[in-house]
């Protein structure tokens, strides 16, 4: 297979409700990107890009509108989309157009822009549910994530107390953060204490609402050895769609993510995730989400990611830190944009250039991973530094 | 490149003007079961699947979680693009040359006549600041470009009434077509204005229906079970989405993604070279600009009108275009238009398109445009033979 | 070195700026109807909702009793091949109390969805709905409920055809329940369940 690194990252603050518009957002992204790697658009042979519904952004064939603000103008262009995965999977996407042979630079940009969306954007997953058999109750999103997390719960035998740890862990890592919305120095009594959302869920176990993009620059193995010295290789992609009738599956644990994960570890090699991979960037829009999440990596034991949690595995200085960038729950939650921040955090990480959040023993080996739609699909790719 | 890429199997709903007695996954079910028994596999033996949907045309926000039960794609790689099947062929051939997979099918459809306010939908698509707030039906944009377009390049209106009078007549050569109509220039020259230049007659009706391709690698696809069709090129471009900074008179971004998928083909002289084209005629004269820009009249664009006023492009004549019914004729659906293009593509190239066979088609192109307010197309050539030096 | 990313943009606007008018925004209401075609298998489940009872599909070749129906088994690719009428009972095997309607408002007496795995379908096979009469303190995963549906003359083929489950009185909740401690106040092992 042709090898594809990644040479360039970046990203806007995430910000509860921003002053530029989605392509402007888009644009400080994708020129961030290029920015830090020393390159120009004309260099770009195509642009990827991912938003998840366009009913946020306020714009039917929101890839459209948005392909100028993510430099693709005259240039082939796709906009992909797994729900709340697209920000994994747009990497996946610009992967194989290299690596297809077709191209031998990739522009991957993912953008949301939920304020725009009134009078709240949450309103807007009311169309994410089976228009027929569900949207007449009137659901919410959280109902899926309490439902979900209450079978989690209920089949281990955890408590809220148990999950609300995560949130603690993550909104710390995020105070080293530049671009975090939520960073904060939290108990686990201060989550407890929060709202009461949907039972077992409360505030301070949801990611925020957010604006932002981010984006990554993606060059064949002949393109990334000429302009840096610091190339970040996709070692493997992975991504998996589970079946739409969610209600007929046990939600307490993601097969799909399993499924994604050992495509992408079988891709780069990886037998042992747990002994080879360094440091994880999971997906946490609500708190227990990174737990499930972990088991279904492979990176904890089924029903034990809690135990490992509390005994500190998953801390900036553990065993495996998890979500050293702060992940969704403290640097925020632009749908795909957040799913794209991950990947950011991992190639900064990799190049040893994290500053305050940089995690110690020079990683070698990262693995991020994003989670959409009714619970249901799985996005993963493994970056590493050969 | 590595690899040879092959179109293995067709399924399709026939296009109609609604579907009231199927919901959505039920006509994919349907052409997902055709295409893999076309292709001779199991849903089982696809590797990953490739759907193309705009969350607004289905009514459903992430569309892409109501896609793998009827595709046989449960706990299989998926995902969506918001595109044109074209760009969904384009993903599956760049996922198997990668080497990741070598069998994808890909899905797109219609279910038009479910939407109840289809220009107030348009309308969403236009810039929410600079130009949403000005009001005007988002068909007009054709107006506006077609009145420069013929201005620019001297195609008359007669000759684009002619365009959409040749694709409704050869409809009716074809089962699949929702809009056939034994019609006139004459008789398309007569409909009322609807966005002047642009009348009624001339613009594509929406229909409903679903398409499934299958495309395997090259050892998969010698295997297959009908004869595989080649992918010998294939090519997606944007132009520029402002209003204000695009170029009306050329369609730039076919012109770019022809040019990606000549290259790819070796291709220099398309004209010539290829057999018949299925191209985008959602407004009738949409399929002049979109010739010009696949360049088949590189030096005048004018005599894209007079080839077609000497019958250059009807089914017997040298350069066939849209002897499908095109969109005109077919009906216009949405997403699925590109792999409508596909469909016609495969049949003529294995001989099987019946009463509107070409004879001796060898290499065939389909072309695509999203519509207005879109700068957004793309290219897939097709042939019966493999490219000799590979 | 501060560490990447750098030189990151993004302008917060202020809810008092909005409302001041020092930031100028544009409004639209989208226009955005659609009438869905509810096809052979949720048009008979709708048809039958009312009718006051529930109804499911089929698949011989699996053996699987499917809830919502459908015409396609998922598992096995193919048609489902028959209709069954399934029990208007079933047993919660998750649920919430949500306390933010869907356009996020608060609401102070909970709403209660929950996912209920519906008596005569296939183990697992469950549909989303919410619990009514009961208090949210006593409601259980493993409960039994029913449906209380609407008066006929009331139900317009829709799955609020059922206003909501009730718990089945005098059934007590299977052992199941809901942690609420900390893991560490006491020994436990993960109960392993069986995947298919
Ligand atoms: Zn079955």
């Amino acid at each position: 297979m042709r090898r594809v690194a990644v040479v360039g990252a970046g990203m806007t603050k995430f910000i509860h409700r921003a002053l530029e518009t989605p392509k402007e957002l888009s644009w400080l992204a994708a020129k961030a990107a290029l920015d830090s790697a020393e390159m120009k658009l004309d260099q770009v042979d195509c642009v990827v890009e991912g938003t998840a519904p366009d009913a946020f952004d306020g714009v039917h064939m929101n890839g459209e509108y948005l392909s100028d603000g993510c430099g693709a103008w005259k240039k082939p262009y796709l906009r992909c989309y797994v729900g709340g995965g697209t920000g994994v999977y747009a990497l996946a996407q610009g992967w194989f157009h290299i690596a297809s042979g077709l191209f031998d630079t990739a522009l991957v940009v993912c953008e949301e822009k939920m304020s725009t969306c009134l009078p709240h954007p949450q309103a807007a997953f009311l169309t994410i549910f089976d228009n027929i058999t569900e949207q007449p109750l009137k659901p919410n999103l959280l109902w899926i994530f309490a439902l979900e997390m209450n079978r989690y719960m209920s089949v281990h035998g955890y408590s809220v107390e148990d999950i609300a740890k995560v949130s603690v862990k993550n909104k710390r890592n995020a105070l080293g953060h530049p671009s975090a919305q939520l960073g904060a120095e939290l108990t686990v009594k201060d989550v407890l204490a929060s709202e009461i959302m949907a039972w077992p869920v409360h505030r301070l176990m949801v990611s925020p609402t957010s604006d932002g993009a981010a984006a990554v620059l993606l060059a064949s193995e002949e393109v990334a050895k000429r302009v840096t010295n610091k190339p970040v290789w996709v070692q493997g992609v992975g991504w998996c769609l589970d079946s739409a009738y969610w209600t007929n599956r046990d939600l307490y644990y993601p097969d799909y993510v399993e499924k994604a994960a050992w495509m992408a570890y079988r891709m780069a090699g990886i037998r042992e995730p747990r002994k080879e991979i360094n440091l994880a960037e999971p997906y946490d829009p609500f708190a227990y989400k990174e737990l499930h999440h972990l088991e279904g990596l492979q990176l904890a034991p089924k029903g034990q990611a809690p135990r490992l949690l509390a005994d500190g595995v998953f801390d900036r200085d553990g065993d495996l830190p998890t979500c050293p960038s702060g992940g969704l729950l403290g640097v925020g939650n632009p749908i795909a944009a957040a799913g794209m921040m991950k990947l950011c955090e991992l190639f900064w990480q990799l190049r040893g250039e994290a500053g305050p959040r940089q995690v110690p023993g020079r990683p070698r080996r990262g693995v991020a991973q994003a989670w959409g739609d009714l619970m249901q699909v799985g996005t993963v790719v493994v970056m590493g530094v050969n | 490149m590595n690899g040879r890429v092959g179109i293995i199997g067709i399924g399709y709903t026939a296009a109609q003007p609604t579907t009231p007695y199927s919901s959505f996954k039920e006509l994919m079910f349907e052409a997902a079961q055709r295409a893999y028994f076309d292709a001779g596999i199991d849903a089982a033996e696809v590797e990953s699947f490739v759907t193309c949907a705009e969350d607004l045309n289905t009514g459903l926000s992430i569309f892409d979680e109501y896609t793998p039960d009827q595709l046989g794609a449960v706990q299989k790689p998926m995902h969506t693009l918001t595109q044109d099947g074209l760009h969904g062929i384009a993903d599956a051939v760049m996922q198997i040359k990668s080497g990741l997979v070598e069998v994808v099918a890909v899905e797109a459809h219609s279910k038009a006549s479910n939407i109840l306010t289809p220009d107030w939908i348009l309308d969403y698509a236009v810039d929410p600041i600079f130009n949403r707030p000005l009001g005007f039906n988002p068909h007009a944009l054709a107006g506006l470009e077609m009145n420069l377009f013929l201005h620019e390049t001297g195609i008359t209106p007669q000759q684009v009434s002619q365009v959409a009078a040749k694709n409704r007549t050869n409809a009716l050569r074809n089962p699949l077509a929702a809009y056939p109509a034994r019609l006139t220039a004459d008789d398309t020259a007569a409909g009322p204005y609807a966005h002047y230049p642009l009348r009624e007659t001339e613009m594509a009706q929406t229909a409903d229906g679903c398409v499934v391709v299958v495309l395997a690698s090259d050892d998969k696809a010698r295997a297959a079970a009908s004869q595989p069709l080649w992918v010998r090129g294939i090519g997606f471009a944007n132009d520029s989405p402002t209003l204000e900074s695009r170029d009306w008179v050329h369609a730039e971004y076919t012109r770019i993604a022809a040019q990606m998928a000549y290259r790819m083909a070796g291709i220099t002289n398309p004209a010539r070279e290829i057999d018949f084209f299925e191209v985008d005629d959602t407004y009738a004269y949409k399929e002049l600009q979109h010739l010009i820009a696949l360049g088949l009249y590189p030096n005048r664009p004018g005599e894209a009108g007079r080839a077609l006023e000497q019958g250059l492009t009807r089914p017997d004549g040298k350069t066939p275009v849209n002897v499908s019914g095109g969109c005109l004729g077919l009906g216009w659906t949405l997403e699925a238009s590109g792999l409508y293009r596909i469909v016609e593509l495969v049949l003529q190239l294995r001989g099987q398109a019946g009463p509107r066979q070409l004879p001796g088609a060898k290499m065939g192109l389909a072309q695509s445009w999203r519509g207005v307010p879109t700068t957004s197309g793309a290219v897939a050539i097709l042939s019966s033979e493999q490219k000799p030096w590979e | 070195m501060a560490g990447q990313p750098t030189n990151v943009r993004g302008t917060p606007v202020r809810s008092a700026d909005l409302k001041k008018g020092r930031v100028f925004t544009t409004t639209y209401v989208p226009r955005i109807q659609y009438a869905w075609d509810t096809g052979q298998a949720i048009g008979r489940y709708l048809e039958e909702l009312k009718n006051g009872r529930l109804i499911a599909r089929r698949c011989n070749n699996c053996q699987r009793i499917m809830i919502p129906p459908r015409m396609f088994c998922e598992r096995c690719f193919g048609p489902t091949h028959a209709w069954v009428v399934v029990k208007d009972t079933g047993t919660v095997n998750t649920f919430s109390l949500s306390y933010v309607s869907w356009d996020v408002r608060r609401l102070k007496k909970p709403e209660i969805p929950a996912v209920i795995e519906i008596d005569g379908a296939s183990k697992g096979m469950g549909i989303l709905h919410v619990l009514g009469n009961v208090s949210p303190k006593a409601v259980r995963i493993g409960m039994k409920v029913r449906a209380v549906w609407k008066p006929a003359q009331q139900r317009t083929g829709s799955i609020t055809d059922i206003a909501y489950f009730e718990p089945i009185k005098g059934k007590a909740p299977a052992a199941k329940r809901t942690a609420k401690k900390p893991f560490k106040a006491k020994a436990k092992k993960s109960k392993s369940r069986k995947r298919r």
